[in-house]
């Protein structure tokens, strides 16, 4: 067999994958404009009315605010936390060491349903031994989001790191800058893609997260991924396909950006 | 005065030993190259002295002052990295700029030194370009500014060459020694390349595994190796294997007998011999005083000159190197022909194996 005809059969199976990735996607936009009143095949015209009741839901405006609102703190955990961590598991050997990395990274493959369940009982069980209430409150939340996000600025900021000769902070510290001033003055802008990458990534899915927020939202205080589960339990309509589209649109924009920054490919 | 003095110096990972019971004095203003194999702890040698790795054992003193435990950014040591490390995001100027800023100069002293540190490289026209707009060449002249800036006691190079092609590495050789020499500054520079460490070095010291294999200036290396180990390095293609006889007299294991200079050493040594004092043919046969025969085995044309693998009727080879035509020398010679090999005894230097 030629080469010619193994490219052709290599574009015509990546054309197949892509296609069975995205068709979903491109069902749900396509649903978003039909005018039938409950959702069905053939559309029996077509109207953007469902976004205009999207937006008049009141339930999906706060969940979209709660939704950034949490995600932009969870950037915050995960980068504070996630920079120190990927620098101290790059730069340095010590006992443990791949022991914190693995834990650092096991949200990311621990089911999130589980996960959720494992943060709400040690909620819980903290609760009862400090008398303060953090399951359904918005700390809870927080932290659970960090942890959602933690993992992926690990991964992203530590493939920049690997990519960074410890020759750039050594020339740094030979020069008279100490431990700080060589991590703010070299470090952080030469790795400075991958982490503006991270942030994005790490807004991404926490935005997108249900299975762990289910367990910890409390009342008046849901995500907008739970607004839409709540509201598909006695709607069956357009307006959820609405407000999907308009997510894959803000999501899709914010991976193309963290991509631009920092090829994620490295990452994985 | 700031004389760098290795006392001991041991280190270890885990089982494997990098850097074996490292002893040598550097003297103020003295160029020294350590030179070997890459593993030869070398690299690890100089990392140690500019504070990147701890040592297990030994002190690091320079100018008296024992620096063993202290962080590079207290140590006042430039170093030149291999790849240059120039930092990517600021300009040249701020570059050499940095090691001043955290000395807190006063931004007026700071512009002043900049530019007299970049006029030493003849680089001040390009003082706002970004690294990654300059040549290699460039590039590594940026890194030396931004060493000697800050008057470093000690300047440590790690392979600051290996980067460079051909052409431009011979340039930067004498231009770092130059620059070295106007300063007067003392300097550790390491390198694999014999050819370099001798044209650089007041004193180059031959490490192999962990350990000082022959030290002193680079005749002393490259004319009176200690070792087979260091003759091999220091290009002697030659080393045959052998016992002394009688004085002067040295039996090769394939039997032939060949006349040597008188040395103190016995036991299993070997004979080192320069491919350019084996001479093929030669006419005045008491000059020469060993003569065998062989055969033309192998020519290899390397431009200016030609190596020729001889073979002995024992089966022993040797290489002889002849000027190519192309400088004067004699007509090539085919593989296959009869010729007789010689050379002065005192072209031979006995090693230990």
């Amino acid at each position: 067999m030629g080469i010619l005809a193994i490219n052709r059969i290599y574009a015509a199976l990546s054309a197949l994958v892509l296609a069975f990735v995205l068709l979903p996607l491109v069902a749900i936009v396509w649903v978003s404009f039909f005018a039938n009143r409950i959702l069905s095949f053939p559309a029996t015209g077509y109207t953007l009315g469902w976004y205009v009741r999207a937006w008049e839901q009141e339930a999906f405006r706060n969940g979209f605010i709660t939704s950034v609102e949490t995600a932009l703190v969870a950037v915050a955990i995960s980068l504070v936390l996630g920079v120190p961590a990927s620098l101290a598991l790059v730069r340095y050997r010590f006992p443990g060491r791949d022991a914190i990395q693995t834990v650092l990274l096991s949200p990311m493959v621990v089911p999130g349903i589980v996960g959720g369940a494992a943060l709400f009982m040690a909620f819980i069980e903290l609760e009862v031994l400090l008398d303060v209430e953090i399951a359904g409150t918005l700390p809870g939340l927080l932290i659970a989001h960090g942890l959602i996000a933690l993992p992926w600025t690990v991964r992203l900021v530590t493939a920049s790191l690997v990519g960074m000769s410890p020759s750039y902070e050594e020339a740094a510290r030979s020069l008279g800058a100490g431990v700080f001033t060589t991590f703010f003055r070299v470090t952080l802008p030469i790795i400075k893609p991958g982490i503006v990458a991270a942030a994005l990534f790490s807004f991404v899915v926490s935005f997108i997260d249900l299975e762990k927020s289910i367990f910890l939202v409390g009342p008046g205080r849901t995500t907008l991924q739970i607004a839409l589960v709540s509201y598909l339990e006695w709607n069956l309509d357009s307006t959820v396909a609405a407000v999907a589209t308009v997510q894959i649109l803000i999501i899709g924009a914010l991976l193309i950006a963290s991509d631009r920054y920092a090829r994620l490919a490295r990452a994985f | 005065m700031s004389d760098v003095v290795l006392q001991s110096i041991v280190k270890r990972y885990d089982a494997t030993t990098a850097v074996d019971n490292v002893s040598l004095t550097i003297r103020q203003g003295e160029l020294v190259a350590l030179l070997g194999p890459s593993g030869c702890g070398k690299t690890t040698t100089l990392r140690m002295v500019g504070g990147f790795i701890p040592v297990t054992e030994g002190r690091i003193l320079v100018g008296g002052r024992d620096l063993t435990s202290l962080p590079p950014n207290k140590r006042n040591m430039g170093f030149g990295f291999q790849n240059y490390a120039l930092f990517p995001h600021m300009s040249v100027g701020e570059n050499v700029a940095f090691g001043l800023q955290m000395r807190k100069l006063p931004k007026a002293d700071i512009a002043a030194k900049v530019k007299t540190a970049l006029d030493r490289v003849k680089l001040s026209h390009l003082a706002d370009r970004l690294p990654k707009q300059l040549s290699g060449g460039q590039q590594q002249r940026v890194a030396l500014a931004r060493a000697l800036v800050i008057e470093p006691d000690v300047l440590l190079l790690d392979e600051p060459l290996s980067n460079l092609d051909a052409q431009l590495r011979n340039e930067m050789k004498l231009e770092i020694r130059s620059i070295q020499q106007q300063l007067g500054i003392t300097t550790i520079f390491v390198t694999h390349d014999q050819d370099e460490a001798l044209s650089v070095a007041d004193r180059v010291v031959l490490m192999r595994a962990g350990r000082i294999e022959q030290m002193g200036a680079p005749d002393d290396l490259f004319e009176r190796p200690a070792s087979h180990f260091v003759a091999e390095f220091m290009g002697v293609t030659n080393l045959l294997a052998g016992t002394l006889e009688s004085v002067g007299r040295f039996r090769l294991k394939s039997g032939e007998v060949v006349a040597v200079p008188v040395a103190g050493l016995s036991g299993d040594l070997a004979l080192a011999l320069r491919p350019e004092r084996v001479i093929l043919d030669g006419t005045d046969e008491a000059l020469l005083a060993n003569t065998l025969s062989a055969e033309v085995e192998f020519a290899t044309y390397r431009g200016l000159v030609i190596d020729y693998r001889v073979r002995l009727p024992s089966g022993v080879t040797l290489i002889a190197r002849r000027p190519s035509p192309a400088v004067g020398g004699p007509a090539p010679l085919s593989p296959g022909r009869a010729v007789r090999v010689s050379w002065q005894p005192e072209a031979g230097t006995l090693v230990p194996m």
